[in-house]
């Protein structure tokens, strides 16, 4: 599939802090991206450099296969984001604060243009309202609007949801689904939590200390049939070791202390407990994650400090 | 460019703080023409007294072009103080809301926007003292008429013919733009390092203060700084009313006696703005937004 963001060895330093190291990753034409992290991942450090907030210690950022460093004004014709919560111009209204962000992008709608884009995202009855009237969740819906006035290709949103009652989170997700499949949009979208990017993403990316975990298709990673087998074992290390010259060799994702995960299908599970008997492995505890959740919390959990043997 | 331009002027005026120094140029300007036109005969008669011995006075000594004079002897020192409201706001304050990322996240570039700022804040400066311009001279010359204009020197004192004026104060004014720009860059500037416009407005104001201080105490060490103080040659708009005169002691109209040092000076703050906006611009092309 083409890829309309590609980012090689982006790496960003401040001072003795590493927000971001060595990421690399491609977001599919059409796609919905997520980008998953807890808070403090790196998430919007990456987020800020994809849109020149922040200038990247090392590593390379391309649109449509163009440079971001050398061709921005080209770049972000194409593009609409958020960052974080969308502060706008509280002294202006709904509408003066899209008309104006229509002319920095070198478009002049017309009133209706003004109005249909306000109906598409719900202000269109408090258009004339001052935005410093308005509740987060009226921002968060009127940040989409100037995001999308231009008619971007590619819409980056950070922590979209945040501060939002249940009804916004919907009415936000229900939007950027909408946006994908009727619009045909690619769509970054980065959240801490994972619920939510379960419900929209095609693809999905896990960074954790600014080190990336997993990149795969929401399909791949959600497979029902599959799941993350966690075990814990009295020898670790030579219990990796047996399994690394076995045919399980290639389901290992990582270890983490006496625990070593391992991605299977279910009905493989018999097979690979039968494996570790017959080994004599001193096998402590041996659980199937149920979800992607548990997986997430597990290898973003805190202290954190494993030596990631494989990424998918 | 044009667009940008548009927009940030759009944005300056639509504020309700932008015309604060508006209304108070106007209040300030208000109550010293209703003080000189209750009690102006007093006050000139003061300041006079000491050579009303020596020179005797035909005509209106108290006219519109004194007036304004006056005004823009009282005034040109607080101006600054509502300038740099306006210009060390104007990278600041648009962090401190957490516009500057949106701003930055459209296709315009950062130079772009530097640019659109420093010349919007620049016009927002020339239209304050067209304001100024308007209400103390041609105000000034409909409530007090027009005649010569006197003016006390330290040493000496110096008579303008009335149709000697007009032009000087376009001169005087023109320069005042010039120093008040110098001031919106100095905020420009500071404006750039902060994430909230406090600082730097509290910071542009202190430091006019404190050149201003050293630019006019007499004392030997600060004398020796002074020529290289840019609030030393924001007062050269002082020197558009001084006037060569001949070997019979008389006045020569349309000259100036210290040409040379009002284009030295408007050079200086000239070679300040250039280098204010020019370190603002570096310093943000390179600065991460973390706001």
């Amino acid at each position: 599939m083409e890829s309309v963001i590609q980012v090689q060895n982006l790496s960003k330093q401040f001072g003795e802090i590493s927000a971001v190291k060595n990421l690399s990753f491609n977001v599919p034409k059409g796609s919905i991206y997520g980008f998953l992290g807890q808070n403090g991942a790196g998430k919007s450090t990456t987020i800020r450099m994809l849109l020149s907030l922040v200038k990247p210690t090392e590593g390379s950022i391309h649109f449509f296969g163009i440079p971001l460093q050398h061709h921005k004004k080209e770049i972000f014709k194409n593009v609409g984001a958020i960052i974080e919560k969308p502060d706008l111009y509280g002294y202006l209204s709904a509408y003066e604060n899209l008309k104006m962000f229509a002319k920095l992008n070198g478009i002049h709608p017309t009133h209706v243009q003004l109005m249909n884009q306000l109906e598409q995202v719900g202000l269109a009855e408090r258009a004339k309202s001052s935005v410093k009237t308005f509740s987060q969740g009226m921002k968060q819906r009127l940040g989409i609007g100037i995001a999308l006035i231009h008619n971007p290709s590619i819409i980056i949103l950070d922590e979209p949801t945040n501060g939002l009652d249940p009804q916004g989170i919907a009415d936000i997700r229900k939007l950027i689904i909408q946006l994908s499949k009727e619009a045909q949009k690619t769509i970054l979208l980065s959240s801490h939590l994972l619920s939510e990017i379960e419900q929209m993403a095609t693809h999905i990316l896990i960074i954790d200390k600014g080190k990336k975990i997993i990149e795969d298709s929401a399909k791949a990673l959600f497979n029902p049939a599959e799941t993350i087998v966690e075990i814990a074992t009295a020898d670790n290390a030579h219990t990796l070791s047996l399994l690394q010259n076995s045919k399980w060799q290639s389901a290992i994702q990582f270890n983490r202390g006496p625990n070593i995960f391992l991605k299977m299908h279910y009905n493989e599970i018999p097979a690979f407990n039968r494996d570790l008997f017959q080994w004599q492995v001193p096998l402590m505890m041996l659980q199937p994650r149920h979800s992607l959740e548990d997986y997430f919390l597990q290898v973003t959990a805190n202290n954190f400090s494993d030596e990631i043997i494989k990424n998918i | 460019m044009f667009t940008l331009l548009q927009v940030e002027l759009y944005k300056i005026f639509k504020r309700p703080r932008t015309y604060i120094a508006f209304i108070a140029i106007a209040g300030l300007i208000a109550i010293i023409q209703l003080g000189l036109k209750l009690d102006g005969d007093a006050y000139v008669s003061f300041v006079m007294s000491n050579v009303e011995q020596s020179f005797s006075f035909d005509g209106k000594l108290l006219n519109g072009y004194l007036v304004c004079y006056i005004i823009l002897q009282l005034l040109l020192v607080h101006v600054p103080l509502l300038i740099a409201l306006v210009a060390a706001d104007m990278i600041s304050g648009e962090a401190n809301i957490g516009t500057l990322r949106l701003l930055l996240t459209q296709p315009i570039s950062r130079y772009e926007i530097m640019f659109a700022k420093f010349i919007a804040a620049a016009i927002y400066t020339l239209l304050l003292l067209i304001w100024m311009a308007v209400l103390a001279l041609f105000v000034s010359i409909w409530l007090f008429g027009t005649d010569d204009l006197i003016i006390q020197k330290t040493r000496y004192l110096v008579q303008l013919s009335s149709d000697d004026v007009f032009w000087r104060y376009i001169g005087a004014f023109g320069f005042a733009l010039l120093a008040m720009l110098t001031v919106a860059a100095l905020g420009f500037l500071l404006s750039v390092f902060a994430e909230n416009s406090i600082g730097p407005i509290v910071g542009t104001i202190s430091i006019i203060i404190f050149f201003t201080i050293l630019s006019t105490m007499s004392i030997p060490i600060f004398q020796k700084i002074q020529p290289y103080l840019f609030t030393t040659h924001m007062v050269a708009w002082k020197d558009f009313f001084d006037v060569k005169v001949n070997s019979d002691n008389n006045v020569i109209k349309g000259t100036l006696q210290n040409k040379s040092q009002i284009i030295h000076s408007a050079w200086i703050l000239i070679a300040h703005i250039v280098f204010f906006v020019g370190a603002a611009t570096f310093v943000f092309k390179r600065k991460d937004i973390l706001t």
